[in-house]
């Protein structure tokens, strides 16, 4: 695949360096000469100083047989116009953005980028997990469908703890998936699946029913 | 009318100034509070501190109910999108934005956005002097 990536950052360089091995034509476009010329001399000729967000410059490298464009820059309008770019003037096929201000996502998603990656989000939800005491860690988010895929962990103090999962009020748009025992396999929990301390629940559910989910799980 | 004008710079205050002038609402936006000293002392309009490229900024801007709305900051991909957030996400009936690269203000006018380029807006003045 030919793959442009707009941005020579950090974010841009690892990813065209992965890019790379796994044989993929990359072109990276960097506005800084210095960090072009590095990027140039650590990882072969693949770096092109310019503006990947003006067509002029996506056209000398052409864009139009590009199968992906990725704009990774720290600056959310210019991977928006980056991408926008490429897909109405050179019909990139699939235009992916970064975006730092997580509320960017849905605006972009209604502005025609096909796919946005949250630096932001994905930071938070990595310390999240980390977080022992945290309620309620997001662990996916399967996007064109809204829902999210969460992990509630039961607290020994939890009121619902010894109760099996019929008993327990689950908003209807959650489903449980699985359960991690404290040194058990992981389970698919039935109707009569006693909860536990320490269990780990695995869920399915919309952004909206996750307070409710939370509270059915781990009670009052 | 309610105008939100974002940019605050040379441009957006003298707008800002000529349609307060005339009674109009204005709102002027910008990342800077320094650019608020190119409003005159009589502009009796609301200057706020605020990234034009934010929903929550637009929103304590007005943008809700504003008539109309200008995206004349200095970058032209901070104007794009400001300009696409205010018409498509918030529909304000009137939204105009500059985009100094001519090359793509033709490709965003062609994407419904009503764009105009000083670079060549200038340069065809002033090609017109010469022939006068």
């Amino acid at each position: 695949m030919y793959i442009i990536i707009v941005g020579g950052g950090k974010i841009g360089y690892h990813l065209a360096k992965a890019l790379l091995d796994e044989g993929h034509e990359i072109l990276v476009t960097e506005k800084d000469a210095d960090i072009s010329e590095t990027i140039c001399n650590e990882l072969g000729s693949v770096c092109v100083r310019g503006d990947g967000c003006e067509a002029a410059t996506l056209d000398e490298i052409g864009a139009g047989r590009a199968d992906m464009l990725i704009a990774v820059t720290g600056d959310d309008e210019d991977n928006l116009v980056a991408c926008q770019v490429a897909k109405h003037k050179f019909n990139v096929p699939r235009t992916i953005a970064r975006i730092s201000n997580p509320k960017n996502e849905a605006i972009f998603k209604k502005l025609g980028i096909d796919v946005t990656v949250s630096s932001t989000n994905v930071i938070l939800e990595s310390i999240e997990e980390e977080v022992p005491t945290h309620p309620l860690t997001h662990l996916l988010t399967i996007r064109d469908k809204g829902l999210e895929i969460v992990e509630v962990k039961i607290l020994p103090e939890s009121t619902t703890v010894g109760k099996s999962v019929k008993e327990l009020s689950l908003p209807p748009e959650s489903v449980l998936s699985l359960i991690i025992g404290k040194g058990q396999k992981p389970r698919i929990p039935t109707a009569d699946t006693i909860l536990q301390a320490e269990d780990r629940i695995i869920a399915v559910t919309n952004p909206e029913s996750e307070e409710a989910l939370r509270t059915a799980l781990r009670g009052t | 009318m309610k105008v939100v004008i974002m940019g605050c710079g040379r441009v957006g205050a003298q707008l800002a100034t000529l349609l307060d002038a005339e009674g109009h609402l204005v709102t002027v936006l910008d990342t800077d509070t320094y650019s608020f000293r190119r409003l005159p002392s009589i502009f009796s309009g609301t200057a706020l501190l605020g990234d034009g490229t934010d929903e929550e900024s637009l929103k304590k801007a007005g943008i809700e109910e504003a008539d109309a709305f200008f995206a004349i900051t200095q970058g032209d991909n901070r104007n794009v999108m400001a300009a696409q957030i205010a018409k498509h996400i918030f529909n304000v009936p009137k939204v105009i934005c500059r985009i100094y690269d001519p090359l793509r203000r033709e490709l965003y006018n062609t994407l419904g956005i009503e764009a105009f380029s000083p670079t060549t807006i200038f340069a065809q003045m002033l090609k017109e002097k010469l022939e006068d």
